[in-house]
């Protein structure tokens, strides 16, 4: 079981919801993942719209937590002001806590979340911060009373996979009791596994299954990689070596000549 | 009275933020709103006085990652 915030998940998928080419297919995704926990957002409703009311009561039928995100705030107090009325329309303190900083990279503003982090945990918040794999900006998350850290391991819907391996090695090194959970950049089943494999507690997708030609296999697909990275984590991995090391034991072979 | 809800401009009568979703036709106990960058909660709209000017946003559920 994975504990966040002192909920019990037996799923270490958290999956996004946006992008699926219909409401139908991200309804068979989620199921098809086993997720237990569904990001959403907040955008502005139009005048007499009922489109939020619609997808909302979807995603409740699905009967999974919610997470709601402050994608797209660029400043702590609009990161801080989405995520109080976040709590008001979604009955949750948790938030998926986003301050963008650079627009081509979507780079986290790590000033402004730490500073966003600060105010909503002592207002009772649950707080998910989507992070870099930087190390000290973990601590000062932590300081500001995050108790799960999200790093990203690639721009957000690059599909690339984890660029800095070391790093987060070094992190999950560093902070040996905080859930972490790789938020961002995987593209593939196999990268998924990869960092389950280097102990990360979870995964958060939304780009690589929204938006694979068949979105509920691919749902599928990562999370039998997610599980299986995990259980290799845990069965203890082989260091690699240089040299061969024959697996059948010579002592007590034929000799022939 | 001028106001701007979620970017646009409106000439709208109405004195609370209970009116104003009323005669925008917004209902739902899924809208969040929010007045001059300051959240307004769903029990306060009723005795929440609007003034001249404004900034009124009113978001609800999307999908997100």
């Amino acid at each position: 079981m994975l504990e966040l915030y002192e909920t019990n998940v037996s799923s270490r998928l958290l999956l996004g919801t946006a992008r699926y080419p219909s409401p139908t297919i991200l309804a068979d995704a989620a199921r098809a993942s086993k997720t237990e926990i569904l990001t959403v957002s907040l955008r502005r409703e139009t005048a007499g719209g009922k489109q939020g009311g619609a997808f909302f009561e979807m995603i409740r039928d699905l009967g999974t937590r919610i997470l709601p995100n402050t994608a797209g705030c660029h400043t702590a107090s609009e990161a801080v002001l989405t995520a109080r009325m976040a709590r008001e329309v979604f009955g949750t303190n948790w938030i998926k806590l986003e301050v963008i900083g650079h627009q081509d990279t979507l780079q986290p503003d790590v000033f402004a979340l730490v500073e966003a982090a600060r105010i909503l945990s002592a207002d009772g918040f649950e707080v998910f911060p989507y992070t870099t794999d930087d190390l000290v900006v973990g601590e000062r998350l932590i300081e500001a009373g995050c108790r799960v850290l999200m790093p990203w391991c690639a721009p957000i819907g690059s599909a690339i996979g984890p660029q800095n391996i070391p790093a987060l090695r070094s992190m999950r090194a560093h902070f040996p009791d905080i859930p972490l959970i790789v938020d961002a950049g995987l593209g593939r089943p196999s990268h998924a596994a990869l960092v389950m494999e280097l102990g990360f507690d979870a995964v958060l997708l939304n780009t690589a299954v929204a938006n694979a030609g068949d979105p509920v296999r691919m749902a599928g697909a990562f999370a039998k990689a997610i599980e299986a990275g995990h259980s290799g984590y845990q069965a203890g991995l082989l260091e690699p070596r240089d040299m061969a090391v024959p697996s059948t034991p010579v002592i007590g072979k034929a000799v022939f000549s | 009275m001028k106001l701007i809800v979620n970017g646009e401009d409106h000439d709208i009568a109405s004195q609370t933020l209970a009116e104003l979703l009323l005669s925008l036709d917004y209902e739902g106990d899924w809208l969040a709103t929010a007045v001059n960058g300051e959240i307004v909660h769903r029990d306060d709209r009723d005795a929440f006085v609007l003034n001249d000017r404004d900034r009124i946003e009113i978001l609800s559920p999307m999908q997100g990652g």
